[in-house]
């Protein structure tokens, strides 16, 4: 069964069309990449899949069911977490409180004006596995602003799983990381695989190519070519372009 | 810019030793303020209007809504409070709730048409229907006295079943606010405090990461205008007893700027006590120096430049900076000694 679906997904601002006619199958527990050069629609078609664009014509459905068009934070509680191409953190809370902001736990009690957040135990715990799992076990009191770019990136993923996410949505998770950090996400992308359907945009083609079950290619706003990674280094689209020199 | 975020441990408490403190303190003021040269009815002032800019503060320093036209929900209030009174059922328990009630619903539908809003627009759309409010509460002379004011309010007593206090003299009535005003500081230190608190708090510094973590944006700011608008109207029925009338002239937008300058010179965007801090230096400036020059509004105008200037954090960030650097110094004074003991002077 597809975890999430995308068919036909057609986005325009004004005069100008962004995504032609984009679609998208991922089963469960697959990693799919999303690759292509700027501008070639990549973040718009993440920005339809987790609600914060609508599109002009087509479906997006997760395990099934229809979210087309649903706003951001009713995607999100249906189970679609993402990561930001510019990191989106809670800047003044702390690396846990980030992550506890995350947990649908704390989310069912966001209302609650008659208890304290803090002194939790429930949540406390919770945030530390998460922060755990992303190895920033030892930073939870630092504030999200303080930490290093590597270790934001990794919080950013962090919040993601807190979620408790089926599908996880990373856009350009490498992006400014050095090669220590880029091999430290790719030690815990290749831990979640299996466990989370994750579908990744990503410039990093040795990062993509090492990891991803099948990867699909964006360009003038529509899939142009999709396979494993074996096929689409054969594929002679992405031979002759600049992205098959990574490939 | 603004700091207050990490959970401290009085994060958890409901009642802290900072509010036992300045309870305390302020429980004090009638035995000594007239020995100053000064009068209880200024400390009914402060207090009310501290409660008024800590409610103001849940909008601008907790959720960072720039909100311009507040006056018009203290004035609500305070309207609300007379016309309960001189219409409906001279009980204080109900004009005050009909203060709060009244106000919440005039934020309310307020909320619901600027909470899509954002930052100058946000800003620009308080101030419009700020500005709605006032004329309307000038214009709509038979239900508000007009430009004259809503007159023959009074201080009802504060009637408890078995027992009842007369609120008519400054001294009880200011224990009276006083109480009030440590019920509403311990539940809005709750309020702020709270996962719900947490979550407009997270709002104000990422409206989108917010969203695509699940909570609803939209809802969360309408809900936190509509406190911070019931709290202020509470606030507003309290003045309208202090006065013993409601005037237009607090809806006003100069009367509007007036807590918003309360609240940035204070240091409401890095302290929950900031609002309180600015109320208490304006009024008394307004008092102290108000009574040497007219242009006591001159000097507190460039006091106001200046914290902008030079400490946007306000003077409770001011504090803040100044504690946080002594215990710096402190602790590097104690180190140093300390390495001195193990090592000697290295001489």
């Amino acid at each position: 069964m597809n975890m999430i679906e995308a068919a036909a997904v057609h986005v325009r601002f004004g005069d100008r069309v962004v995504l032609e006619s984009v679609d998208l199958a991922v089963a469960e527990g697959e990693f799919h990449g999303v690759m292509g050069p700027n501008g070639a629609g990549k973040t718009t078609f993440f920005n339809v899949l987790t609600g914060r664009v609508k599109p002009n014509r087509g479906r997006v459905l997760l395990a099934g069911e229809d979210v087309t068009g649903l706003s951001p934070h009713r995607i999100a509680a249906k189970g679609i977490a993402r990561s930001f191409q510019i990191m989106t953190l809670f800047d003044e809370f702390s690396a846990r409180d980030n992550v506890m902001m995350g947990l649908p736990e704390f989310r069912a009690r966001g209302h609650d004006i008659a208890r304290a957040a803090a002194g939790d135990g429930r949540f406390a715990a919770k945030s530390s596995e998460a922060l755990a799992a992303v190895g920033l076990a030892d930073k939870g009191d630092i504030r999200a602003k303080d930490l290093s770019y590597g270790d934001r990136r990794a919080l950013e993923i962090a919040v993601a799983l807190a979620q408790a996410p089926r599908v996880l949505c990373l856009d350009e998770p490498t992006s400014g990381l050095g090669s220590d950090g880029v091999q430290r996400l790719a030690a815990l992308i290749a831990r979640l695989k299996r466990r989370l359907t994750i579908v990744a945009i990503e410039h990093d083609m040795e990062f993509l190519f090492s990891l991803a079950d099948r990867i699909s290619v964006i360009h003038w706003g529509q899939v142009v070519a999709r396979g494993t990674p074996h096929e689409l280094q054969q594929n002679e689209w992405v031979r002759r372009s600049n992205l098959g020199k990574f490939a | 810019m603004i700091v207050e975020t990490k959970s401290s441990p009085d994060a958890a408490r409901l009642v802290t030793p900072t509010m036992l403190v300045l309870w305390l303190v302020l429980a004090t003021v009638p035995l000594w303020i007239t020995r100053i040269g000064l009068y209880p009815y200024l400390g009914i002032e402060i207090l009310i209007w501290s409660l008024y800019a800590l409610a103001f503060n849940l909008v601008l320093g907790t959720a960072g809504l720039p909100s311009f036209g507040h006056g018009a929900y203290f004035g609500i209030g305070a309207y609300a409070f007379g016309l309960c009174q001189l219409e409906i059922v001279a009980n204080l328990w109900i004009c005050l709730i009909a203060a709060a009630a009244v106000a919440g619903l005039a934020g309310v539908l307020v909320a619901l048409f600027i909470s899509h809003r954002r930052g100058i627009y946000y800003a620009f759309m308080t101030i419009a229907f700020g500005q709605i409010f006032w004329t309307l509460a000038i214009k709509s002379h038979r239900i508000t006295g007009g430009e004259d004011g809503l007159l023959k309010i009074k201080r009802l007593p504060a009637d408890f079943g078995l027992v009842s206090f007369d609120l008519t003299d400054n001294v009880a009535f200011y224990y009276f606010v006083l109480a009030v005003f440590a019920v509403g500081t311990a539940a809005l230190w709750r309020l702020v405090n709270s996962p719900y608190g947490r979550v407009v708090a997270a709002i104000r510094q990422s409206e989108v990461r917010a969203s695509h973590l699940g909570y609803n944006v939209w809802l969360y700011k309408v809900a936190v205008f509509a406190l911070s608008a019931a709290v202020s109207g509470f606030a507003g029925g309290l003045f309208a007893m202090a006065q013993l009338a409601a005037f237009p002239d607090v809806m006003s937008l100069h009367q509007s700027g007036y807590v918003v300058m309360m609240t940035l010179v204070g240091g409401g965007l890095v302290s929950f006590w900031g609002p309180v801090i600015g109320v208490f230096l304006f009024l008394t400036a307004r008092d102290v120096i108000g009574a040497l020059t007219n242009a006591w509004m001159l000097y507190f105008g460039l006091l106001f430049i200046a914290i902008v200037l030079f400490r946007p954090e306000g003077i409770a960030g001011a504090i803040s900076a100044a504690v946080q650097q002594h215990s710096l110094g402190a602790l590097r004074q104690r180190s140093t000694s300390a390495m001195r003991l193990l090592f000697g002077s290295g001489r």
